[in-house]
């Protein structure tokens, strides 16, 4: 039996077991690759997308569980509208090979749509869970308070 | 837009030039100049292998692998300095494996001798070494030589293209070329009349190409020493750059792998039922050394990978870390493979009985390279034709292993490069491409992505060896009189050459002792002998390779000299640096002054210095650490390198952050160990990385004061490790000698 799956907007009907996990039907059923597999286990934050706005490890998630509309990376903005965090990655050339990006950022953006203003220790709080290999975390912490200066004003 | 299809057709590659529809320019100094191997689809012009010319614009082939380091914009904005295209519309491509795209700038390595004070005579050594990359197609991104290798050959590319074409525009408006002007993707002729390269492409790929062009001096760049908004980055934070992993093609089935768990070890038997009858999997394929599961879903092929029974056949190599490490101990005393550095007579000198001579041993353990994009690659052969779509440093040899593993000739065979999620050296193995073709092979027809699960990856790397020293060292009057260093590991060099060429290099492993030998430190007696260590565990390159490990040994054991001397440990090394290499000494300055080093301490806060020339860059760090209840936190670090010339100093700086936090993360926390034959660790719990909450805040300062290009991907990972075990004493008063430092010290989680 198929299950409905809404995402980025659209609305899916997906014939796969209900334990599939939302990963592995956004990339593979799907064809939404910007949602990137590292772990499996929740332990690198790769996978990140958002469910109902909540940041949430898609690994982790069985399709059958999902419990509202998805955002993934493709849905927050595109390379000609990008969201405010995706603009102040840009701004400050955060990316380096660009595989953990995805996560980080649509961490990122949960966190400025909880806590406007975050503070370094908000910062770390909310992105401890996306690792780095490359280790841009100096400027994901600059991008993520301009681009909350920049949410601020509007 | 050049589509990758149409120029990545290798019928061109054994083609004469004339198919190429252009021209190849003159950038080479050899006699017979390399086919150009892209092929120019309907209303391109190919000006030369790195440039492609159609009505949307001009198009730069990078030709290395963008693994993070940029080389996507430093190697374009060679080209398009001289070649005069406005930034905003340079499109870059990797553009296919190909002879032309050999990297001589890794033959700068390769003379057995320190690389800070080369003569001339070995200048003109390495020049004549660089024909045997260019012979064999040594297309391979490492040993951070990307920019050394690039940085006359493709602004030379850019030149003769931006000439070719201004003699296409004076033959047509019947003008003296020298009359012309360029500026942004158009020629000028006097009075404002402009006509853009497009227009121009046909009729200069007609032309016979300058030889030879004068470059720019640095003061006329307008891109070259500036930071440039990276060609990667919005594909990066919008989910539209392709990795490896994310190739999609119709059709296209998802598979995983299992192979031994014992490295190397054979498969005795195996039960595939349970999994067959898993839902979605379509074949379970034997491998002969493992197998792999074909399924409608990579998680649905990984559960039912799991569900296969498999019984395995013994690890060829001592099955435990302690064994393991007995014997790379014991190596120390064995008859050395190489002596590459022994200045004065370390044996024959006299000890005076006032001098001090200090004694130690150091260890370090296997690493693996744990690239956040796991070992991924797509394939799909039908009859004679294979191609794979991965993330990979070394194509070429990829192309070769994946023909031999099929049964194809390599000109059959074509790899599409994609971005690389993470190489740090482990992209530059050929293992997964290989095993995505025979994949495919057994899918005739069929695409295949066969990605590794996080567990297969971590358990089946080519790591970074364990490694030994044994140092001794002679302080006369508070100076550094003499240094007796011993490394024992087995050999990357050997090993790795092997597995791609089919043989090792004879004679002395210049890579086994890198980062010990060669350290622009005046000592009057400096011996060091390098010793193998025969371990069939598979190793392989891990971000900056020996120096990974020496630079660990030489700094740590420089500073219990210079501690033991009573000596200032900043000091003491600027000291040995400034009657050697003055490049080095300045880069020892510069942390001086950005870290206050000689300021008063605040209690509960240790500084630990440290210094390693490699990749034809010295980096000096400095680490500041402090004691949070009981736990070590990392506050602050300060690096200086000294890169000659800055090509863009944002992605100079993020390379020393990126290489000083990998060096980092493996020093404090980062082990593979052995147990039955089998790595232990099987993903990120229990084998982690830094995260944003652990890192300290970082300068970075830049030197240009050498007077040839540095790499700069991997130079600040070697001095990172011995400068937190410094300032982990500096703060506790306990040397530690083994890695990783989490054994021996708490630090905040």
């Amino acid at each position: 039996m198929a299950t409905p799956l809404t995402v980025n907007g659209t609305t899916h009907q997906i014939d796969l077991p209900d334990d599939v996990p939302l990963l592995w039907v956004l990339r593979d059923e799907l064809g939404l690759t910007g949602t990137k597999y590292g772990c499996g286990v929740a332990a690198c934050g790769a996978c990140t997308v958002q469910i109902d706005g909540e940041a949430v490890r898609s690994c982790q998630v069985a399709l059958a569980d999902v419990w509202g509309p998805v955002t993934t990376i493709e849905g927050l903005g595109t390379p000609d509208a990008l969201h405010a965090v995706q603009a102040a990655w840009v701004e400050h050339q955060v990316a380096q090979c660009g595989y953990c990006q995805s996560g980080q950022i649509l961490q990122a953006a949960a966190l400025l749509s909880q806590t406007p203003a975050p503070t370094d220790d908000d910062i770390d709080a909310a992105m401890s869970g996306n690792l780095c290999r490359c280790g841009t975390y100096p400027r994901i912490r600059a991008a993520i308070h301009a681009a909350a200066a920049a949410l601020r004003e509007g | 837009m050049a589509s990758w299809g149409k120029i990545a057709r290798r019928t061109f590659l054994t083609g004469s030039a004339a198919v190429a529809g252009g021209v190849a320019f003159g950038v080479w100094q050899y006699r017979r100049e390399l086919p150009n191997p892209l092929q120019p689809g309907e209303g391109e012009v190919t000006l030369n292998p790195w440039i492609i010319i159609d009505q949307q614009g001009v198009t730069l082939v990078a030709a290395r692998a963008e693994m993070g380091q940029g080389v996507y914009t430093t190697l374009p904005a060679l080209i398009a300095e001289e070649l005069d295209v406005a930034w905003e519309d340079v499109r870059v491509i990797h553009g296919p494996a190909a002879q032309a795209y050999y990297n001589a700038g890794l033959m700068s390595h390769a003379l057995p001798t320190t690389d800070y004070d080369r003569t001339g005579f070995q200048e003109v050594m390495i020049e004549a070494m660089s024909v045997l990359p260019r012979m064999i197609g040594l297309q391979v991104t490492g040993g951070s030589t990307s920019t050394l290798d690039a940085y006359d050959k493709l602004r030379q590319a850019g030149a003769t293209a931006r000439e070719t074409l201004k003699q296409a525009a004076a033959a047509r408006l019947g003008l003296p070329v020298g009359s012309l002007e360029t500026r942004d993707g158009r020629v000028i002729a006097p009075g404002g009349l402009e006509l853009t390269y497009q227009e121009l492409a046909v009729e200069a790929a007609a032309i016979d190409p300058p030889r030879r062009v004068e470059l720019r001096p640095a003061s006329r760049w307008r891109y070259l020493g500036r930071s440039m908004p990276r060609t990667d980055m919005v594909a990066k934070v919008t989910g539209t750059a392709e990795f490896g992993i994310d190739v999609r093609l119709p059709g296209m089935r998802f598979a995983t792998v299992r192979m031994s768990p014992r490295l190397g070890g054979g498969m005795v038997s195996f039960d595939a039922s349970a999994a067959e009858a898993m839902p979605g999997v379509e074949r379970v394929i034997d491998l002969g050394t493992g197998i792999a599961v074909v399924a409608t879903n990579t998680w649905l092929a990984m559960r039912a990978a799991e569900a296969v029974a498999i019984e395995w056949g013994p690890a060829p190599y001592p099955e435990t870390s302690d064994a393991l490490m007995e014997v790379i101990r014991a190596a120390l005393d064995d008859p050395p493979n190489s002596t590459l550095r022994d200045d004065g007579d370390v044996d024959a000198m006299d000890v005076d009985p006032s001098d001090r001579v200090i004694e130690a041993e150091y260890t370090v353990p296997w690493l693996a390279h744990a690239t956040m994009e796991p070992m991924s690659a797509a394939a799909l052969h039908h009859g004679d034709r294979l191609e794979i779509w991965t993330g990979s440093q070394s194509p070429g040899f990829a192309e070769l292993a994946a023909a031999a593993a099929v049964g194809l000739d390599p000109d059959q065979v074509t790899v599409h490069v994609t971005y690389l999620g993470g190489g740090f050296g482990r992209r530059g193995e050929v293992d997964y491409a290989v095993l995505a073709a025979r994949v495919a092979q057994a899918m005739q027809g069929t695409p295949v992505q066969v990605t590794w699960s996080r567990e297969e990856d971590m358990r089946h790397d080519f790591y970074r060896p364990a490694a030994a020293a044994r140092m001794r060292g002679v302080l006369r009057n508070g100076f550094a009189h003499a240094l007796e260093g011993r490394v024992a590991a087995p050999s990357v060099t050997r090993q790795s050459m092997r597995r791609l060429t089919g043989s090792a290099p004879p004679g002395p492993d210049k890579g086994h002792v890198e980062g010990l030998f060669n350290q622009p430190y005046a000592i009057p007696n400096y011996r060091v002998t390098g010793h193998l260590a025969d371990l069939a565990v598979p190793v392989g390159f891990w971000r900056s390779v020996g120096n990974s490990f020496n630079g660990f040994f030489m700094e740590s054991f420089i500073d219990e000299m210079a501690l033991s001397a009573g000596r200032d440990p900043l000091g003491f090394r600027l000291e040995l640096a400034e009657a050697e290499h003055a490049p080095t000494a300045g880069v020892l300055r510069a942390v001086a002054e950005m870290s206050a080093w000689s300021a008063p301490r605040p209690a509960g806060t240790g500084m630990g210095v440290a210094m390693t020339h490699s990749f034809h860059t010295p980096v000096a760090v400095v680490i500041e650490v402090a004691d949070r209840d009981g736990a070590v936190a990392l506050t602050r670090a300060w690096v200086a390198c000294d890169v000659g010339t800055a090509l863009d100093p944002s992605i100079i700086e993020a390379q020393m952050v990126s290489g000083l936090f990998f060096g980092l993360s493996a020093a404090m926390m980062e082990e593979i160990t052995f147990a039955g034959g089998e790595v232990q660790q099987w993903n990120y719990p229990d084998y982690d990385a830094l995260r944003i909450h652990q890192v300290p805040e970082v300068e970075v300062r830049i030197l240009q004061t050498q007077d040839h290009i540095g790499g700069v991907g991997e130079p600040a990972t070697p001095p990172s490790m011995p400068a937190l075990a410094n300032a982990v004493f500096d703060l506790t008063g306990e040397r530690i000698r083994d890695l990783p430092l989490n054994r021996w010290v708490r630090f905040v989680a």
